[in-house]
């Protein structure tokens, strides 16, 4: 580990990062939660860092296709947490799995243990508050051991702002051989009640054990419109033979913006469905970035974006192949309509010795419309030489055959049009193995092809 | 009159011209298909076989310069696409596409129902359905796995003519034209579609059978040969005609039709 560094004096950085900088000392002089000095230390080295890293620029290749100056040049605040009262009745409609299962809602950023449940989950599974983890006995070895551990705050300004202000968030444990039978629904609200636009930083660390197996939904929503921010950071820890299916699914508000990473390790023989569905927020980058560790890993990387207005989501993932005998098959389909902006960067990193490495690609970009832009691209760096590698990209409007076709069969135009681009969506959540988050899902993105198409109509 | 006489013209094609791109196909091609009758329609590559069978099923790409098209009297070239499939014509496609995202069977069953929709039938729900398609699954050999998968996606190019011929079976046509629907099929899957769509004659539907190859017509007796060159139909005749073809190949038509 590098060395961490000091946050430098105010007065050597631009008035932008200024401000961070400022409010992490006031921050960090307020308590910040009591956290154990291993966490101070990690997060005085991430406001450094931050500092140094600034907020990237178009210029940035990494960063090409998307200007996160709107975020840059918003004075937000942080949420205060827990002030606005949020009902039972409220949360009930955002769930994904509605009330029935086992939840841990966050409420701008805070845990809401008043509207969690653990409802059917065993004694010995953690399910909560980071928070709490960090300031308890037992759950601080296991989150000293792991967060912050995986997800690259050096080179991310913004999972490095995320982990600087660390404070809340999911945690959750799933011991050893313990199978959940239900999905477990992590269920981040924005409030957006505020006089100006705040921002939340919440942390989730998730941790299955070997043998184990769950289903997790990371889900974002707002209860009202707004500008706000939600720059999130996830670490998925897959430990050897453990099977974990892990959805993540993105509907803030159409007026904010959502900046976020996910980062998952994954041991021997383990395998990792990673769901991404993004709906929602006027900006959002979502980086992923995945790390098979251990010989016979599989990962199914499975992602869908539904874009409309003049929404932008910019993904970018990187898939890194560090041992012999794995598998990773990912898939991006991208809906853009009126005037969205899909991005897609897909980046396979196959190590040296990682022999026998299976890796699959595909990025499709469907156009509703003449002013929907899509941007793909995949970045292969290959440094073993027994690999099977294949990648390959789309991006054009509905095939005028297909449409033909199926009006050859009876089907009015306009039905054939919904039905081909509701097939794009479907091939995405045809990959999801847990039939009750697909299925809901599947609701989720019919209503909103169906909007949409009504909007086009209008 | 004689017995043909009696029987009204299902499809009567008339000087019909169709160009693709700017250029002209066909040139000309008059035809008469009435119900109970199987025609073949042979020719070489690029004489317009495929032009003729798109152009019936409504193919946006190709445009009629001259002539008419009657489909039991109402004027085809005036219907689009879904609407001559809800009347009853049905056009398999030589190069099926794949639909991703959409199984078999909720395509089958939204085609289906668009039809009976059209007919002022009820809609069929999803159990009613699959009990009608089990037959029709069993005729061309295949098992319910087919079903669940997306329309043509991943399919083998003999599963996709299979595909289509499942579809024709399910939608029940009173006109099918099959363009080159036995190109590329190994002998036992020739044989399974050769033998569905025998199965599926009736003396009041009417099959089109686009073809390059003499084979298909040794498993489906026609009732009238055509070879249709540089997009007329230069010469017709009874099942023999095949075997001419066959035997001769087709540079004695086009010469035969060049003096004439």
């Amino acid at each position: 580990m590098t060395p961490l560094g000091k946050a430098p004096d105010v007065s050597d950085v631009p008035d932008v990062i200024n401000r961070y900088v400022a409010d992490f000392r006031a921050f960090a002089a307020n308590g910040a939660g009591g956290a154990p000095s291993w966490l101070k230390e990690i997060r005085e080295g991430a406001i450094a860092r931050f500092a140094q890293l600034g907020f990237p620029t178009t210029k940035q290749e990494a960063w090409r296709f998307t200007s996160v100056a709107p975020i840059a040049e918003t004075r937000f605040v942080r949420a205060p947490g827990s002030e606005v009262p949020v009902s039972e009745s409220q949360v009930a409609p955002l769930l994904l799995r509605g009330a029935a299962g086992p939840r841990a809602v966050f409420v701008d950023g805070r845990h809401a243990p008043a509207l969690s449940s653990r409802v059917g989950l065993p004694q010995a599974v953690e399910a909560g508050s980071l928070a709490a983890a960090l300031q308890a006995g037992g759950g601080s070895e296991l989150a000293r051991a792991h967060l912050a551990r995986h997800a690259t705050w050096r080179e991310s300004p913004f999972a490095a702002l995320n982990t600087a202000f660390l404070l809340d968030g999911a945690f959750v444990h799933i011991p050893a051989g313990i199978a959940l039978e239900q999905p477990l629904e992590l269920l981040f609200i924005s409030t957006g009640q505020s006089l100006g636009p705040t921002v939340t930083h919440p942390r989730s660390l998730v941790v299955v054990d070997r043998g184990a197996e769950a289903a997790v939904i990371e889900h974002y929503v707002s209860l009202a419109r707004g500008v706000y921010w939600t720059n999130a950071v996830a670490e998925v820890v897959v430990d050897d033979e453990a099977r974990v299916e892990y959805y993540r699914v993105q509907g803030e508000s159409r007026d904010a913006y959502h900046v976020a990473t996910t980062h998952s390790r994954q041991g021997r023989d383990s395998y990792l469905g990673l769901h991404v569905v993004t709906l929602g927020a006027a900006l959002a980058r979502h980086d992923v970035h995945t790390v098979l560790d251990g010989t016979g890993a599989e990962l199914i990387l499975n992602g869908l974006y539904l874009l409309g207005g003049t929404q932008h989501a910019d993904h970018h993932t990187l898939i890194e192949h560090a041992r012999p005998h794995c598998a990773s098959h990912e898939f991006f389909n991208g809906v853009l309509d009126e005037r969205a902006h899909g991005v897609f960067t897909g980046r396979i990193i196959v190590r040296p010795g990682a022999q026998r490495t299976d890796s699959k690609q595909t990025n499709n970009n469907l156009l509703l419309s003449t002013e929907a832009r899509a941007d793909s691209q995949p970045q292969l760096e290959i440094y073993a030489d027994d690999v099977k590698c294949t990648h390959g990209s789309t991006v054009g409007p509905l095939d005028q055959t297909a449409l033909y076709y199926l009006r050859s069969r009876g089907l009015s135009a306009e039905t054939a049009q919904s039905l081909l681009t509701y097939g794009f969506a479907a091939e995405i959540l045809g990959r999801m193995r847990r039939a009750e988050v697909r299925e809901r899902l599947d609701q989720v993105v019919r209503d909103r092809l169906e909007s949409g198409a009504a909007a086009r109509a209008a | 009159m004689g017995e043909r006489g009696r029987k009204h013209a299902m499809l009567e094609i008339k000087n019909l011209h169709a160009s693709v791109e700017g250029r002209e196909i066909l040139r000309g091609v008059d035809l008469t298909v009435r119900a109970g009758e199987v025609h073949a329609i042979m020719g070489p590559n690029g004489s317009g076989k495929s032009t003729l069978a798109q152009v019936l099923g409504g193919h946006p790409a190709y445009t009629v310069a001259e002539g008419s098209v009657l489909f039991e009297g109402k004027d085809l070239l005036a219907m689009k696409p879904e609407d001559r499939a809800r009347e009853g014509v049905f056009v398999a496609f030589q190069y099926p596409v794949a639909i991703r995202g959409i199984t078999n069977a909720y395509f089958l069953r939204s085609a289906v129902n668009a039809i009976r929709k059209h007919r002022g039938e009820e809609e069929l729900g999803p159990v009613e359905f699959m009990d009608r398609l089990e037959d029709k699954l069993r005729v061309i050999g295949w098992d319910s796995s087919y079903l669940s998968r997306p329309v043509n996606e991943g399919f083998s190019g003999g599963e996709k003519k299979r595909n289509e011929i499942l579809q024709m079976a399910v939608l029940e046509p009173k006109l099918a034209i099959l363009d080159e629907t036995d190109s590329g099929l190994d002998i036992d899957a020739l044989k399974t579609v050769a033998h569905t769509v025998d199965k599926l004659r009736r003396p009041d539907n009417a099959t089109v059978l686009v073809t390059h190859y003499y084979r298909i017509l040794t498993h489906i007796a026609p009732d009238f040969v055509h070879v249709l060159s540089d997009g007329r139909i230069v010469k017709s005749g009874g099942k023999d005609l095949a075997l001419e073809l066959e035997e001769k190949g087709y540079d004695w038509i086009r010469e035969g039709a060049a003096v004439a």
